[in-house]
């Protein structure tokens, strides 16, 4: 049956560009991980505050104006300009670098040496701090967010294989959005791991991650790295923002993305650049294979749970994930 | 040791010992209610290696820390270099040339030794990150040049065959030997070294004494050290400074310290009144 085989491989193809939005997501977890052994709990808060700044930023939105507003019973909205696209996205990420000197300075640094789970308790309260701050600050409406990407499927794509199968097959169906999202994520990675691998900041950030006193005692600077890395964070959390808010809308759930980044992270390892992309991969073309091949046997809906699934079958076989450190227990 | 100090001295062995690097003055360390050091002075000369020795839990590895940074005194003055140092942060410390080792070894388990040691260089690199995404020659050149001096350390440390293997598949007189490296690798100008020959045999403490000789030699480095096992000391240091229960109770030569009632004491533990 070529049809059916074609319809297969068009699945995975989505399924592989899913997993890439997925994995980007991930990588922002991994990334503060690996650096300060926090699970940062914020980080889907993150690309969703990212994004509405974008958004704010690009419309001109003058921030707090309903606060403002209230309190000085003025009517302020807008500013009288618009900022083009790539301004608004360098500005954005300004915002973000600004963010994180504020975590490392408010929260952070008061809670060095504290247990980790200290650690991840601050950033759950981050979390909602954020989630009501960017919403006081940009408004709480569904925005749209428009970055000038493509929308749709690329019929390009579908002309050229529809004369690959039947009369049934109309040729493969793929969204240009994820096409994009795929390739930014790829050199988005690359970038990672060649900064990580080879410049000095790079160098001294695996150092921090690898043993705080050892990196202090070669002159570290440990507050400059998380600094750092919370900024590369909200820079992966922006581009995260960016694609996921494209395909949605800037909304509340954009935030949840970051369950779906999980179930990537407990299959990929926490600590692994390189497993965030696999896993985000493995549980996208598993979950629309999974849809594709069991779920009209089971009613469908199955892509809400599959990837919890895998992730807790993967926790009692493999608890380190595919490519984290192994965790032995000396006795 | 460029600048020949007027009371600077030349070892019997052909070495120049020259003025003050480094001097504790009436460093006190509380923490809480427990006092680790009281009230000791003492100096580190250019070119020296000096010695703190004392039972465990003397304070050793405690004024240690102070040196490194990674303890504030709460009472006393470090001086470095001729001024008083301001309260600094242990990184500051290690950029103002103070590099250590740790006494239960604290190193980048999962990166090669070649990057262990590289990461030594950090406070020697100067292009940022920016100037490295733009310049990517130039950072290259850079890299180039620091990893010949790395590659030099990793020689005369004889440690090439393990150049790529990640330390924490290494024994562990090896990673010893590594850590060294990587403090060595910062081009120092004190050398802090905290029980290096800790949980050593034999003949890996042989080794590890011919290399800081061999460093304080080749390189000029200066160096404190902590031991509590006098033998090895004795044979290393030209001055030592003996502790026990937070006080200084000797301090001088080796000779002079080994015939010093209160160290034989301490060392056979007679009894404190």
């Amino acid at each position: 049956m070529p049809d059916q085989f074609l319809y297969a491989v068009e699945v995975i193809i989505n399924g592989l560009m899913a997993g890439v939005l997925y994995a980007l997501v991930a990588l922002g977890f991994v990334l503060i991980f690996k650096a300060s052994g926090i699970f940062n709990y914020a980080q889907g808060v993150m690309a969703l505050f990212a994004a509405m700044t974008l958004v704010g930023i690009q419309k001109g939105q003058i921030p707090f104006a309903k606060l403002i507003n209230t309190v000085m019973g003025t009517e302020l909205e807008h500013f009288p300009w618009t900022v083009p696209v790539i301004p608004a996205i360098i500005l954005a990420f300004g915002v973000m670098i600004l963010f994180a000197i504020i975590v490392e300075k408010y929260i952070l640094k008061h809670l060095v040496n504290q247990p980790e789970i200290i650690l991840f308790m601050a950033t759950i309260g981050l979390a909602y701090f954020m989630e009501g701050f960017g919403d006081i600050m940009w408004g709480p409406e569904i925005k749209k967010l428009d970055v000038g990407l493509p929308q749709g499927g690329s019929f390009w794509i579908e002309d050229m294989t529809i004369g690959l199968g039947g009369e049934n097959f109309y040729g493969f169906f793929i969204d240009k959005l994820d096409m994009v999202a795929t390739v930014v994520a790829i050199l988005l990675v690359a970038a990672l791991t060649i900064f990580s691998q080879y410049s000095k900041q790079g160098r001294a950030l695996r150092a921090v991650a690898d043993d705080h006193q050892a990196a202090l005692s070669v002159g570290i600077s440990l507050r400059f790295i998380w600094v750092l890395v919370w900024s590369i964070a909200g820079f992966v959390a922006l581009v995260a923002g960016i694609m996921w808010g494209a395909k949605s809308g800037v909304q509340f759930s954009l935030s949840l993305i970051a369950l779906k980044a999980l179930p990537v992270l407990m299959l990929g390892g926490f600590t692994s650049i390189p497993g965030a992309i696999v896993g985000g991969l493995i549980i996208g073309v598993g979950e629309k294979l999974f849809e594709f091949s069991i779920g009209p046997l089971v009613g469908g809906a199955t892509e809400n749970w599959f990837a919890y699934v895998l992730a807790l079958i993967f926790l009692v076989f493999r608890p380190q994930g595919l490519f984290g450190e192994k965790i032995i227990e000396r006795v | 040791m460029n600048v020949m100090s007027p009371d600077s001295y030349v070892t019997a062995d052909g070495r120049t010992i020259g003025g003050t690097l480094m001097e504790m003055k009436n460093i006190t360390l509380r923490f809480g209610g427990v006092v680790a050091i009281k009230d000791i002075s003492f100096d580190i000369r250019e070119g020296e290696i000096r010695a703190i020795i004392g039972p465990n839990g003397a304070g050793k590895s405690s004024m240690l820390n102070v040196i490194s940074g990674f303890y504030v005194p709460s009472d006393g003055d470090v001086w470095f270099d001729g001024a008083i140092r301001p309260k600094m942060r242990p990184y500051q410390v290690a950029r103002q040339g103070i590099a250590r080792t740790f006494q239960n070894i604290a190193l980048f388990e999962g990166m090669s030794v070649l990057d262990n040691i590289m990461t030594g260089r950090l406070t020697k690199m100067k292009s940022n990150m920016l100037s490295q995404a733009i310049w990517w020659g130039k950072a290259q050149k850079e890299e180039t040049e620091h990893r010949e001096k790395v590659e030099n350390i990793i020689d005369f440390l004889e440690i090439q065959t393990i150049r790529k293997t990640p330390v924490g598949n290494l024994p562990y007189g090896l990673k010893k030997r590594v850590e060294l490296a990587r403090a060595l690798a910062a081009e120092p100008r004190l050398l802090l070294l905290d029980e290096p020959m800790a949980g050593m045999n034999v003949e890996e403490k042989e080794d590890m004494s011919r290399f800081i000789l061999d460093v304080n030699d080749e390189f000029g480095t200066t160096i404190a050290l902590i031991e509590h096992d006098m033998g090895v000391v004795m044979d290393l240091s030209d001055r030592v400074v003996v502790m026990d229960y937070g006080r200084k109770i000797g301090d001088g030569t080796p000779d002079e310290v080994r015939n010093d009632q209160k160290v034989i004491d301490a060392y056979l533990g007679v009894s404190h009144d």
